[in-house]
């Protein structure tokens, strides 16, 4: 059976308002989104790519160190997270997948609260209704149904805020996908499905989910689609913006593929070279999402040592205090795998917990540290 | 015979039956150049080529769909579920489709395809990763659920599923992959059946009924019980869908004494089935009823609590002292009891 690997990216088609070098490249369509980005927003948009980077470098140093079981590593994809989350108001509502920790910082997230799932602690980081944003989904691309149903709430509320779901190109293969731009198309939804393509679904490349740009669906649904350089963040704000806008206006669902790549590995559990060639990730890293806005900031003299300095103090401040909150994290209690799992009581649960209480102090040292208990180690 | 690890004896399994038959085509996420996350598939694309060994699309209801058809154009697909819990957007497929297809048709369209699934816990992962579905396929007419313990019978069952015409779900406990056993790649798997169960320790006082991640602690808690003067007999079940009710019968009229335990949820599980057809079957030779060992009623927990779901070689023997009416964590008579 002939494979599709067909490689799909045509730079022609990608909306870039950033060229590759840092020079600022006008586009008639979307140059009006961005007219208010002055210097300063320019360098808050750089100091938050920075500090993601850093957060992303942290995290996959805790898991190398055995302090976090898990790491889903973003390097390459933070233009595409900060340009899209940066865009958003606050009472929109983001659901993504467990890459975006790009946009749960935009969306103010404790940075401790990221981590709280991949060291094991928890099943989930954070509220959801705290920072607006549902915890992140592993189901690949179930979170899309999600989105178009909160956006079909607010419709029905009369609001004008928007649902925003991010998921992979892998993703886009999946029915819950599909399905979830049908129910957005036939209700007009506001809701902006953010496709990352970042070429790699773990080991299988794009070609094998798409024939054709993934884009392109997207109108067979009846939904405006844009291809958008995922690398550049001012052209990923100024698309984000214009289907917010669409969106808050009555104008319905939107489909951005932010075209981007993912540097490193798929987790901290995989190994790229296996199927991944090494001549790719250097073309790639020649287009790094944060030396192209440092292109753009020093070409117009905002990008001075001061600014660098300062940015860098507080990408290590961040990422200590991120060390700190993990190192120092709570260790959950034996009993706690029997809360939450219903609102209301449940006598079954109720007998199962009840035996276990007594089993547990059946031992006469009664300790309830889980890793007494375990018959081998991870 | 050779020593090897259960993933490795899956992947002489899988290799052997593409050999032997050119029908048998493998399709699943990753399995190609990767060989899978788990690394079953490895170095089988390079050999058998993108025709046989194919990567799929993301999408799980589209892998057993497609499989679906190419049953129906002859071929015996093999497909990996990647992780247990991403079994479920497939579930339509097969509980509606590849379940019912023999029976719909009269027969004359047969579904032999192999649905192999990593399963249940004891690796640290984060949610959707370590479930232990079996029951519902068990509980759906038209499929058949084996679940294997040890290299030899991954080696031997793997090519025994792929034979049936009848579609099989092939659990592997993942947290086995790399225990090492001996495999004779030399046996003649029509000499035996992946349904029969197996007595893997006798034993005269208590019968204890298990499959495949415990399995292994089930045989630890027996030597465990031994050495306090108690004679366990383990039951590796292999297959839960039909289970070998003979075999577990014939050591209950032995020991009238009948512990069961799995790491899924108790409650509508494998083990209420076994007690309840045990009991019928044998009520008269029963001493004690039979107890279950099993998960909780509760999403799998995160990593950090896990080990307190999964059934380990105390609890299995806590258990064992509550059929055996010897004191246990239940004897104190206090709280719930519903
Ligand atoms: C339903 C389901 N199937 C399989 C998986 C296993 N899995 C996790 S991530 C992944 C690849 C996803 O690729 P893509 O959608 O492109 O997102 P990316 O990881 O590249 O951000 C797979 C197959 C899953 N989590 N959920």
């Amino acid at each position: 059976m002939p494979l599709n690997n067909r490689v799909d990216a045509d730079p022609d088609e990608l909306v870039q308002l950033i060229g590759p070098n840092g020079e600022r490249r006008e586009n008639a369509a979307y140059d009006r989104w961005v007219t208010g980005v002055d210097g300063p927003a320019l360098q808050a948009l750089y100091e938050d790519m920075v500090v993601i980077r850093r957060i992303d470098a942290e995290a996959t140093a805790l898991q190398r160190q055995g302090e976090l079981a898990l790491w889903p590593p973003l390097l390459g994809q933070e233009a595409a997270q900060i340009g899209s989350g940066r865009a958003l108001r606050e009472d929109d509502f983001v659901f993504s997948s467990y890459r975006e920790n790009g946009v749960a910082y935009c969306r103010g997230v404790d940075l401790t609260d990221i981590l709280r799932v991949w060291r094991g602690n928890a099943s989930s980081g954070w509220d959801p209704y705290g920072i607006n944003m549902a915890t992140p989904q592993v189901i690949i691309g179930a979170q899309t149904l999600h989105a178009t149903g909160y956006a079909m709430g607010i419709l029905n509320d009369g609001a004008d805020a928007v649902a925003v779901t991010y998921f992979g190109d892998g993703a886009t293969s999946q029915g819950d996908v599909n399905e979830a731009m049908v129910f957005a198309a036939s209700y007009q939804a506001p809701v902006i499905f953010f496709c990352q393509n970042n070429h790699w679904a773990i080991s299988e490349p794009v070609g094998l989910q798409a024939h054709v740009p993934i884009a392109h669906r997207a109108p067979g649904f009846g939904i405006p689609s844009v291809r958008v350089d995922g690398n550049d963040v001012l052209a990923c704000l100024a698309v984000t913006r214009e289907a917010l806008d669409r969106a808050r206006t009555g104008g319905g669902p939107t489909f951005i593929e932010a075209v981007t790549y993912r540097m490193g590995p798929h987790t901290t559990a995989d190994d790229p070279t296996r199927y991944r060639d090494a001549n790719e990730l250097e073309d790639w890293a020649a287009k790094d999402p944060i030396a192209r806005l440092a292109g753009l900031l020093d070409s117009q003299g905002l990008l001075p040592a001061e600014v660098t300095d300062a940015v860098k103090t507080k990408a290590d401040d961040v990422a200590a205090r991120l060390r700190e909150g993990c190192i120092s994290m709570a260790e959950p209690e034996a009993l706690d795998v029997f809360k939450h799992v219903y609102s209301e009581p449940n006598s079954w649960l109720a007998r199962q917990q009840d035996q276990y209480e007594r089993y547990l102090a059946s031992f006469e040292s009664s300790n309830s540290d889980s890793t007494e208990l375990t018959e081998g180690s991870r | 015979m050779s020593t090897m690890t259960f993933g490795r004896a899956i992947n002489a399994g899988l290799r052997k039956a593409m050999e032997n038959d050119p029908k048998v085509v493998l399709m699943g996420e990753d399995i190609g150049k990767l060989g899978g996350v788990f690394r079953i598939t490895d170095g089988l694309q390079k050999d058998f080529g993108q025709h046989r060994v194919m990567d799929s699309p993301l999408a799980e209801s589209g892998i057993l769909g497609t499989a679906v058809g190419m049953a129906y154009r002859g071929y015996r697909p093999v497909i990996e579920i990647q992780f247990d819990g991403f079994i479920y957007p497939a579930f339509d497929q097969i509980v509606c489709q590849v379940a019912k297809l023999h029976y719909r048709t009269q027969g004359a369209v047969k579904m032999p395809l192999t649905i192999r699934v990593p399963f249940g816990g004891g690796i640290g992962s984060p949610e959707h990763h370590s479930e232990s579905p079996e029951a519902y396929f068990t509980h759906t007419s038209g499929l058949r659920v084996i679940s294997v313990s040890n290299p030899q019978d991954a080696y031997v069952m793997i090519q025994q599923a792929i034979a049936s015409d009848d579609p099989v779900l092939y659990f592997e406990p993942k947290r086995r992959y790399h225990v090492k056993g001996e495999v004779d790649e030399s046996v003649d798997i029509t000499a035996s059946s992946m349904n029969d169960a197996r007595v893997v320790v006798e034993g005269s006082d208590v019968t204890l009924v298990t499959y495949g991640p415990l399995v292994p602690t089930a045989r630890d808690a027996a030597t465990a019980a031994s050495d306090d003067g108690v004679s366990v007999e383990v039951i590796d079940l292999r297959s839960l869908a039909p289970i070998d009710f003979a075999t577990v019968e014939k050591s209950v009229r032995k020991t009238g004494r009948l512990v069961i335990t799995h790491e899924a949820a108790q409650s509508g599980g494998l083990g209420a089935e076994i007690a309840a057809s045990i009991t019928e079957r044998c009520f008269y030779h029963l001493e004690h009823a039979p107890v279950r060992v099993t998960g909780f009623d509760i999403p799998y927990p995160y990593s950090k609590l896990e080990f307190h779901h999964l059934p380990d070689l105390d609890r299995i023997l806590d258990g064992v002292d509550r059929v055996l009416d010897r004191p246990n964590s239940l004897s104190s008579q206090s709280g719930l009891e519903g």
